[in-house]
C-alpha cells in the first residue's frame, strides 16, 4: 500500500507533516508528492487512487484498517474531473523533486523538441499557441519572444516573474513546490528561442518552500539543461515587485522601483540586456504547449484567449483551490458551481478577480466568460486569474479604502499619482465613510480615479481604481447610506 | 541683460546622425533619432508642463505632468520617456490632458507648504510655475498626512535642505549619480515615506559623502535645495556668463547678480568644458572676492621691517617707476624681472611680459608654470611640436582604456573628472599609476582594472617598462608608427626598452609594481581601440619631469593612440590660465606662440610691432632669479598673481632670494606670503571685476567678462599699463580685447582669436587661424605639428633625493578638492568646514613603527627644513610613503621641499622628498619665527603720512 501525501505549503499547514509520520509510525511507506488543489481536503491521503481528507492522525488507523470514509477515487472527484490539466497534469502524482517521476511523466519533451527543431521553429510554435502572459498584461508571449530574438545584444536573459503577491493567488507557488522541473524546462527552452543562456527565478522571501524546491530542482537537473543556467533570486517583500521593470532593479541589486517604459525589457531589460520577463504560468505552459504542438493548445479557449487558465479559487469560499480550465468557462460557473458558493453559507455579494487591483464583480455579471477581451469590456481584469469570494456581510466602502491603502503601502514612490494619490484616496474614503460631504467626495474619488488610471507610471497605482471605483459604481449604497447613518 | 533662467530642453540631446520629422499640436518639427518627444516640442518652442524632467539628466518619468495624446496610441504616455517615431502625430493640450495635469498637480500642493511668498525660491521655482501653467486653482482635498514641518539640514555652507518643500522628484539624487557621479544620496523608504536622505539615517549633508559640487541644488525645482546666499539676497535679476577663476578645466558659470552683487555662481549649460557641471569651488568658494582681508589701496615701504603705508595710485606708479629705474641705473637692466600669473587673464598675462621685454629691456619673465606643467611644454614640444594636450574634454565620451598617471582628478580637476567616471560607469577599462590609492582606483559603480602603486620618483621606469612590454610582445601599432612617426627613432626607441633591463621584472626592485600587474596593464592600454592618457604634476614636478612626458608621448605614438577622438595625451593644467600664461610668452626664452627668442624672424615682427629692440637671450627662470638675489646680482621683482614664498620649492632659500631684492613689488589681491619681503603692494582685482580670457587644458580660450567694478578701481591690466607709462611707455589700451588684437596679430596659433569671435562662439581652440577658423578641438589630426612623431629615448635616472637612515621616507605633495593651490583663495571661504588644515598621510605600518596615531601632531623634517601638522593614518599610502597637501600658510609644506628641479626645465622636485616623521608637541622654531614675521610684515599704519 502506497500512500501519497503532499508536502505543499497548504497541505503542510492543515498538518500533512503529523499525518505523513502517523503513517510511518503504522507502518505504511509514504511518498510525499504534490498537491492535487483541492485545499478543503488537504491534509488530502491518496491510497492507491482513493482519497480521504481532510485526515487527522488519529484517523490514519482507520484508513490503514479500510473502515474510513474516503472521497472516492480522486480523479473521479467533479473539482477534478471537470478540469483540463494541461498544465498542472503532474499534480498531486509526482514528487516534486524526483527526476524520474518528472521523466516517467513526460518531462523533459518539450526541451528535446525544441532542440530537435530550433529556436525559430520554437518560437513560431509558442506563437500558434496563442499563449498569452498569464501575468496579468496578457501580452502574447511569442511576440514577446521574438523581440527579444531579434534584439542584438551580447548576453540575454530569462527572467521568471514567481513574486506571487496578489490576494487568492497560489497557482506559481504550487508549481514551483509541486513540479519545478517544468518551470525550469520551460525557462531553459525560452532561453534556447531568444539566444540566452542564463535564467533567474525572482521568488518573493514569503514562499520559503518554493525556494528550497526550486534550488534543489536546478542543481539537480543543471546537467540537463546546460549550457542554459537558472539562479533563485529572493525577493525583499515588496508587493511592486512583481510589477515587470522594479523586479528587475530589484534583481540588479537597486531600489525596488517602476522603471519608464520604453525602453521595453524585451531590448533593454536586466542590467540593460534584451530579457525575457514571463510569469511562472506562462512559462510552465510551454512544454506541454512544444511536447504537444501549438494548434493542440490553441484548440482550448475562446477567442483571443487561448489555452487553459489556472484558475485560483480563494476567500470566502466553500471548495477553494487550483482549478484548470480552457478560457471561456462562465464566472458564474467557476464561483457557484466549482467552487460551491461560500464557505459561510450566506449569499455571494460579490467576488474580486485579479488580486487585489482587480474589479470587484457582483453576481449580476457572473456570466462574463473568463476571456481578456470580455472582461476588458466590462472594467474587469483577470489578472493571474485569482477569485477572491465575499458574503453579503462585506463592506464595499472599507473595500474601496483598502484599496487605496494597499496602494499606499505598496507604492514604491516614484509616480505622483500612484504615491500622494493612495494617500489622499484613504483620506477621502474616510470622509465619506464618516459622512461628510459624500457626493462632492465620490465625486473627488472619481477625479482622482481617473488621474491615477491615466496618469500612473504602473499598473500598481493604475489599477487601484478599479477595486475602487467598481465598488462605489455597484456597491454605491455603502457608501452614500451612511450619510444617515 | 534681465534675469532668465537657463533654457530647459527636458531631456538631454540625442547624438544620433539620422533626424525624424513629427508633427507636435499641428506644427512639423525635425530632430535627431532617440529624442524624446519632450526635446523634440521643446525644440519647437512648445513647452509641455514638467517636473522630473531636466535635459542634464536622463528621463525618468515619474511626475506625470508631462501627459500627452499621440495618434494611433493608447492612453496618455509621459512625453519625457517617449522617443519620436516618424509621423507621429502628437497632442500636447487637450480637455483629457488638461484635467490629468491639474489632478496631478492637485496632489503636489495638497503636500506642499502654501509660503510662496516668504519662499527664498519664490519666483525662481519651477512648482510655482507649473502650477500656474495647467491652472490650478483650487485644492480640493481635506488633508491630514503631509510631509509639512520637518527639520530643516543647514549643515552644508553653502546651501540648505529643507525636506518639508520636497516633491520626491528625485532630480538631486539623479544628479548626484549621473552628473557627479558621487551617488551620495539615495531615497530612503518607500510611497508615502520616500525621503531624499544624505546616507545613513544619522547622516546631514554636510557629513556625508556629498562633496557640494552643487549638481543637486541645480538640479531641484523647488526651494527644497537651495543656495544660502539666494535666501539671504534673493532672486538674481541679471546674469553674465564668464568662466571660472579656479582650475585649469575652465568652467563656464553664469554669474547671477542683484545689482553688483553676486547671488550664485550657477554652471551654464553650454559652457563646451563644463557642460552645465561645477564643484564646490567654482560654484560656492567666490566669497574670497569680498573678503575682508582684501587689500584696496596701493602701498608701499621702505624696508621690509617698516609697517606698510597706503598711497594714492599715482604715487604708487611713480615710486615703482622711480625704484625700478634706479636699480636698472645702478645694478644693470639685468637687474630687473618679473613672474606673470596662471590665474590672471591671457592679456594681462601678455602685458606683464610685454613690460619685461619692452621695458624692463631684458627677457627675465618667468610663470608659475615654471614649477608645474613647463616640462609639458617641452616634452610635447619635443615630440610632436605643439606645447599643449592634444584632445578637447568631449574626446574622453569615446575612451575604450583610460590611463591616469600622477593627477587625481576628482581633487584637482572634479568637474572633468565627473565627465570622466561618467564614461568609466559606462564600461570603459581603467588603469591608474599613483603612489597613493586615489579616489578615482575605487569610486562608486567604478574601480580600476589596475593601480599600479609606484615609489614616488619612478615614473619613467614604469612607462618605460610598459613600452618594454608592448614592443616585445608585438603589440605596437606599427602601421601608425611608419605613417605618421620617424621609423628609425621608433626603431632605437624600440631597441632600448625591449633591452632586458627595461623590463617589468627587472624593474619591479626599483618601482615597486608588480611585474605581472604591469604587463596586464600594457596589454590592456594597448589592446583597446582608443586609449587615452591624462596626467598631472605627479608627472611633471620630478627631476625627470620632462623625461616623463615624453614616454607618455611615446607610448601613445606606440599604440597609434593620437589623432582622433577618445585618445591623446591630455595634461590636466592645474590652474585656470596656466595654459595661456605659457602661451602668452611668459617663458623667458619664448615669445607667445612657443616661438623662440633667438628666432630672428619672430622677434622682429615683435620689434616693428611693439617699436623696441628685443633681447635675443633668454632670460632668468624662476630659480635662476633667486639663486641671482641670493648673489647680488637680481635686485627687482614685479609679481603678478603668484605666491611664490608659499608655492615654490625649498621655502628658506626663495626667502633669502627675496630678502636680497631691493624692490620685490607684489601686485595681489591678498597680503600674501611672498607680501613679508615686499616694498611695494598693488592691489589687483578678482576675475568678477575685470574683462578677458582665460585658457583651459584643452587649449580653449574662454571669456572672462566683468560683473562688478574692481574694489580697488583698476582692472590688473590697467595696473600694468599704468606702471609701463610711468616708465615711459607709450600704452595706450582702452580695452584688454586691444590686448588680444596684439596677441593675434603677433601670433600664428591666434590669428583667428578676437573678443567678437569669443562672443560668438562662446570660446575657441587654439590654434585658430585659416587652417582652422573655427579652432582645433583635437590636434595632430593629420599629421604631428613637427611633421613626424619624434620617439625619444628615456632613460630611467634616479632622483638625487635619496632616503637613507635619517630620511627614511618619501614625502609626495597634492591637492585636496575643498581647496586651491596655496590655499589663498579658499582659505577665505566656508571651504574650510571640509579642510581646515593640511594632514600628513601615513601608512599604518610606518606609524605603528613611530607610535603616531591619527590627529596627533608630528614633526615632518627633510634635509632642507621642518614643520609641523597633525597625522592621518591611512593605507592609501603604501609603507615608506607619505603625503600631504600645501594649502595652509601656517603648515608651509614647501619649507621640507627641495633644490631638486626636472632636468630640462628646472620645474621643481616637489613630489620627492626624502623625510622622517616623528612625534611633536608644537610649532617649530621656524614656523615660530615665521608667525612673528607674518604678524610684523602685515602692519598697515593707521595715519597716511605727508609727502
Amino acid at each position: 500500500m502506497t500512500v501519497r501525501i503532499s508536502d505543499d505549503a497548504v497541505a503542510l499547514a492543515c498538518g500533512a507533516d503529523a499525518v505523513a509520520a502517523a503513517f510511518v509510525a503504522a507502518g505504511a511507506e509514504v511518498e510525499r508528492v504534490s498537491s492535487w488543489g483541492m485545499h478543503w481536503l488537504e491534509p488530502l491521503v491518496d491510497v492507491d487512487g482513493t482519497g480521504y481528507g481532510p485526515v487527522s492522525p488519529d484517523q490514519v488507523a482507520a484508513i490503514m484498517g479500510g473502515t474510513a470514509q474516503s472521497i472516492g477515487r480522486i480523479e473521479d472527484h467533479p473539482f477534478i474531473a471537470k478540469q483540463t490539466r494541461l498544465t498542472f497534469a503532474r499534480a498531486g502524482k509526482t514528487r516534486p523533486t524526483s527526476l524520474d517521476d518528472y521523466y516517467a511523466t513526460e518531462g523533459w519533451l518539450g526541451l528535446a523538441k525544441a532542440r530537435e527543431i530550433g529556436a525559430e521553429a520554437v518560437i513560431e510554435t509558442v506563437l500558434a499557441s496563442g499563449l498569452r502572459g498569464r501575468g496579468g498584461a496578457g501580452f502574447p508571449a511569442g511576440i514577446k519572444w521574438k523581440t527579444v530574438a531579434g534584439a542584438t545584444a551580447d548576453r540575454k536573459y530569462i527572467v521568471c516573474n514567481a513574486d506571487e503577491g496578489d490576494s487568492a493567488t497560489f497557482g506559481d507557488r504550487m508549481v514551483m513546490e509541486g513540479d519545478p522541473f517544468m518551470l525550469i524546462e520551460g525557462m531553459a527552452i525560452a532561453g534556447l528561442a531568444v539566444g540566452a543562456s542564463k535564467g533567474f527565478v525572482y521568488i518573493r522571501s514569503e514562499y520559503p518552500h518554493a525556494i528550497a524546491k526550486m534550488e534543489r530542482a536546478i542543481k539537480a537537473c543543471a546537467h540537463l539543461i546546460a549550457p542554459f543556467e537558472v539562479e533563485v533570486r529572493v525577493g525583499a517583500g515588496a508587493y511592486v515587485c512583481g510589477e515587470e521593470t522594479s523586479l528587475l532593479n530589484s534583481l540588479e541589486g537597486k531600489r525596488g522601483e517602476v522603471r519608464a517604459k520604453p525602453p521595453l525589457p524585451a531590448l533593454e531589460g536586466l542590467f540593460g540586456k534584451p530579457t525575457v520577463v514571463n510569469n511562472v504560468l506562462t512559462l510552465v505552459a510551454v512544454p506541454w504547449i512544444l511536447t504537444h504542438g501549438g494548434e493542440a493548445y490553441a484548440a482550448f479557449g475562446m477567442g483571443r484567449s487561448k489555452g487553459t487558465m489556472p484558475v485560483q479559487l480563494a476567500g470566502n469560499v466553500k471548495h477553494g483551490g487550483l482549478f484548470e480550465v480552457a478560457f471561456g468557462i462562465t464566472l458564474g460557473d467557476l464561483v457557484l458551481d466549482i467552487g460551491g458558493g461560500t464557505a459561510s453559507g450566506r449569499p455571494v455579494r460579490c467576488v474580486q478577480v485579479g488580486g487585489p487591483l482587480g474589479a470587484y464583480i457582483p453576481p449580476s455579471q457572473f456570466d462574463l466568460p473568463f476571456d481578456y477581451e470580455a472582461f476588458a469590456a466590462a472594467d474587469a481584469l483577470i489578472g493571474h486569474a485569482g477569485i477572491t469570494v465575499f458574503d453579503n456581510t462585506v463592506d464595499m466602502a472599507q473595500m474601496a479604502r483598502f484599496a487605496m491603502e494597499f496602494c499606499a503601502i505598496e507604492s514604491c514612490g516614484k509616480c505622483t499619482p500612484c504615491r500622494l494619490g493612495s494617500i489622499r484616496g484613504v483620506e477621502t474614503i474616510d470622509q465619506i465613510i464618516a459622512g461628510k460631504d459624500v457626493e462632492k467626495n465620490l465625486d473627488l474619488i472619481a477625479d482622482l480615479s481617473e488621474t491615477m488610471k491615466y496618469g500612473s507610471l504602473c499598473a500598481l497605482g493604475g489599477f487601484t481604481p478599479y477595486p475602487v471605483m467598481s465598488a462605489i459604481t455597484h456597491f454605491r449604497e455603502d457608501f452614500v447610506v451612511r450619510k444617515t447613518a | 541683460m534681465t534675469y532668465q533662467p537657463q533654457k530647459d530642453f527636458g531631456t538631454p540631446a540625442s547624438r544620433s546622425p539620422e533626424a525624424v520629422t513629427l508633427t507636435i499640436d499641428g506644427r512639423e518639427v525635425t530632430v535627431p533619432a532617440g529624442s524624446s518627444v519632450m526635446r523634440a516640442a521643446a525644440e519647437q518652442g512648445t513647452s509641455i508642463p514638467k517636473l522630473c524632467a531636466t535635459d542634464s539628466l536622463k528621463s525618468f518619468g515619474s511626475c506625470r505632468l508631462c501627459l500627452i495624446e499621440i495618434d494611433g496610441r493608447r492612453g496618455t504616455p509621459a512625453s519625457c520617456t517617449t522617443p519620436v517615431e516618424a509621423g507621429m502625430v502628437v497632442r500636447t493640450q487637450t480637455p483629457q490632458l488638461a484635467k490629468l495635469r491639474k489632478g496631478v498637480m492637485e496632489l503636489y500642493i495638497s503636500d506642499h507648504p502654501l509660503d510662496c511668498l516668504t519662499c527664498g525660491a519664490n519666483g525662481d521655482c519651477e512648482l510655482q510655475d507649473q502650477a500656474g501653467a495647467v491652472g490650478l486653482r483650487d485644492v480640493r482635498y481635506e488633508v491630514e498626512a503631509t510631509h509639512l514641518g520637518q527639520e530643516k539640514d543647514h549643515s552644508n555652507p553653502y546651501f540648505d535642505f529643507d525636506p518639508s518643500k520636497c516633491i520626491a522628484c528625485s532630480r538631486c539624487i539623479r544628479a548626484c549619480d549621473e552628473v557627479q557621479g558621487t551617488l551620495a544620496l539615495t531615497m530612503e523608504g518607500r510611497g508615502f515615506d520616500s525621503k531624499i536622505s544624505a546616507g545613513l539615517g544619522s547622516d546631514n549633508f554636510l557629513g556625508s559623502e556629498c562633496v557640494s559640487c552643487g549638481a543637486c541644488v541645480q538640479a531641484c525645482p523647488t526651494a527644497t535645495l537651495i543656495e544660502k546666499k539666494v535666501v539671504e539676497i534673493g532672486t538674481p535679476e541679471r546674469s553674465v556668463v564668464t568662466t571660472c577663476a579656479y582650475c585649469g578645466v575652465g568652467c563656464t558659470f553664469r554669474a547671477e547678480m542683484r545689482g553688483e552683487q553676486v547671488v550664485r555662481m550657477v554652471p551654464e549649460k553650454t559652457g563646451k568644458a563644463n557642460r552645465g557641471h561645477s564643484c564646490v569651488k567654482g560654484r560656492f568658494a567666490w566669497g574670497y572676492a569680498q573678503h575682508q582681508d582684501r587689500i584696496l589701496k596701493p602701498m608701499i615701504r621702505k624696508n621690509i621691517s617698516d609697517p606698510w603705508r597706503e598711497v594714492e595710485w599715482d604715487e604708487a606708479f611713480a615710486y615703482t617707476a622711480s625704484e625700478l629705474k634706479r636699480i636698472a641705473g645702478t645694478y644693470g637692466k639685468q637687474a630687473l624681472g618679473g613672474i606673470t600669473s596662471s590665474r590672471c587673464t591671457n592679456e594681462e598675462t601678455f602685458l606683464v611680459q610685454k613690460l619685461v621685454r619692452a621695458g624692463f629691456g631684458n627677457n627675465n619673465v618667468d610663470t608659475c608654470a615654471r614649477v608645474c606643467h613647463s616640462p609639458t611644454g617641452y616634452g610635447l614640444k619635443t615630440t610632436f611640436g605643439t606645447s599643449a594636450g592634444t584632445q578637447d574634454f568631449d574626446s574622453v565620451e569615446d575612451c575604450d582604456v583610460i590611463l591616469i598617471i600622477g593627477a587625481n582628478p576628482t581633487d584637482g580637476h572634479p568637474v572633468f573628472a565627473s565627465r570622466m567616471k561618467r564614461r568609466l560607469r559606462a564600461g570603459t577599462k581603467l588603469i591608474v599609476i599613483d603612489p597613493r590609492r586615489i579616489d578615482i582606483v575605487r569610486t562608486p559603480h567604478i574601480e580600476a582594472d589596475y593601480h599600479l602603486p609606484l615609489r614616488p620618483g619612478t615614473n619613467v621606469a614604469v612607462l618605460t617598462a610598459m613600452a618594454h612590454v608592448i614592443v616585445t610582445e608585438g603589440l605596437a601599432d606599427e602601421a601608425f608608427i611608419k605613417e605618421r612617426c620617424d621609423w628609425d627613432e621608433y626603431q632605437d626607441w624600440a631597441a632600448f626598452v625591449s633591452q632586458a633591463r627595461n623590463s617589468p621584472e627587472t624593474l619591479a626592485p626599483v618601482t615597486m609594481v608588480d611585474a605581472a600587474e604591469l604587463r596586464g596593464a600594457a596589454r590592456l592600454f594597448a589592446g583597446e581601440k582608443n586609449g587615452a592618457i591624462y596626467y598631472g604634476l605627479g608627472v611633471t614636478e620630478h627631476s625627470q619631469g620632462s623625461s616623463t612626458v615624453m614616454a607618455i608621448a611615446n607610448l601613445a605614438m606606440a599604440t597609434g593612440n593620437i589623432g582622433r577622438r577618445g585618445v591623446g595625451v591630455n595634461p590636466l593644467r592645474g590652474q585656470n590660465n596656466v595654459q595661456g600664461a605659457c602661451d602668452m610668452g611668459s617663458f623667458p626664452h619664448e615669445l607667445s606662440g612657443y616661438r623662440h627668442i633667438s628666432d630672428d624672424d619672430a622677434r622682429r615682427l615683435f620689434e616693428s610691432d611693439w617699436g623696441v629692440a628685443l633681447d635675443p637671450e633668454p632670460g632668468l627662470r624662476i630659480p635662476n632669479m633667486l639663486d641671482a638675489a641670493v648673489d647680488g646680482v637680481f635686485k627687482a621683482l614685479y609679481v603678478q598673481g603668484e605666491d611664490i614664498l608659499h608655492s615654490d620649492p625649498n621655502t628658506k632659500h626663495v626667502s633669502a632670494g627675496l630678502a636680497a631684492m631691493e624692490c620685490v613689488i607684489v601686485h595681489d589681491l591678498f597680503l600674501n606670503e611672498t607680501a613679508h619681503y615686499a616694498h611695494i603692494f598693488l592691489p589687483g582685482s578678482t576675475f568678477l571685476e575685470k574683462n578677458g580670457t582665460f585658457t583651459n587644458a584643452e587649449r580653449r580660450i574662454q571669456p572672462v567678462r566683468k560683473v562688478m567694478s574692481p574694489m580697488n578701481g583698476l582692472e590688473d591690466w590697467e595696473v600694468t599699463q599704468r606702471l609701463a607709462q610711468a616708465m615711459g611707455l607709450d600704452w595706450n589700451y582702452i580695452h584688454p580685447s586691444e590686448i588680444m588684437d596684439e596677441v593675434a596679430r603677433l601670433t600664428p596659433s591666434f590669428a583667428g582669436v578676437s573678443f567678437e569671435r569669443l562672443d560668438e562662439a562662446g570660446s575657441l581652440q587654439w590654434p585658430v587661424n585659416d587652417a582652422a577658423p573655427d579652432g582645433s578641438p583635437i590636434m595632430h589630426v593629420d599629421g604631428f605639428v613637427r611633421g613626424k612623431g619624434k620617439f625619444v629615448v628615456t632613460d630611467y635616472v634616479p632622483t638625487d633625493e635619496k632616503t637613507g637612515p635619517r630620511f627614511p621616507l618619501l614625502l609626495t605633495t597634492g591637492r585636496i578638492l575643498s581647496h586651491y593651490n596655496v590655499g589663498a583663495q579658499t582659505r577665505r571661504t566656508e571651504n574650510v568646514a571640509w579642510h581646515k588644515e593640511d594632514l600628513l598621510e601615513i601608512h599604518p605600518i610606518d606609524a605603528e613603527d613611530r607610535g603616531i596615531k591619527s590627529g596627533d601632531w608630528i614633526k615632518l623634517a627633510s634635509r632642507a627644513g621642518e614643520t609641523t601638522l597633525r597625522a592621518t593614518v591611512t593605507d592609501r599610502v603604501a609603507p615608506g610613503v607619505v603625503y600631504t597637501t600645501f594649502h595652509h600658510a601656517v603648515t608651509q609644506a614647501n619649507v621640507v621641499t627641495t633644490d631638486y628641479s626636472d632636468w630640462a626645465t628646472n620645474c621643481p622636485e616637489y613630489k620627492v622628498t626624502a623625510v622622517q616623521i616623528s612625534a611633536s608637541n608644537g610649532p617649530t622654531d621656524w614656523q615660530e619665527e615665521y608667525e612673528a614675521l607674518s604678524e610684523r610684515s602685515r602692519r598697515i599704519t593707521a595715519e597716511v603720512t605727508a609727502e
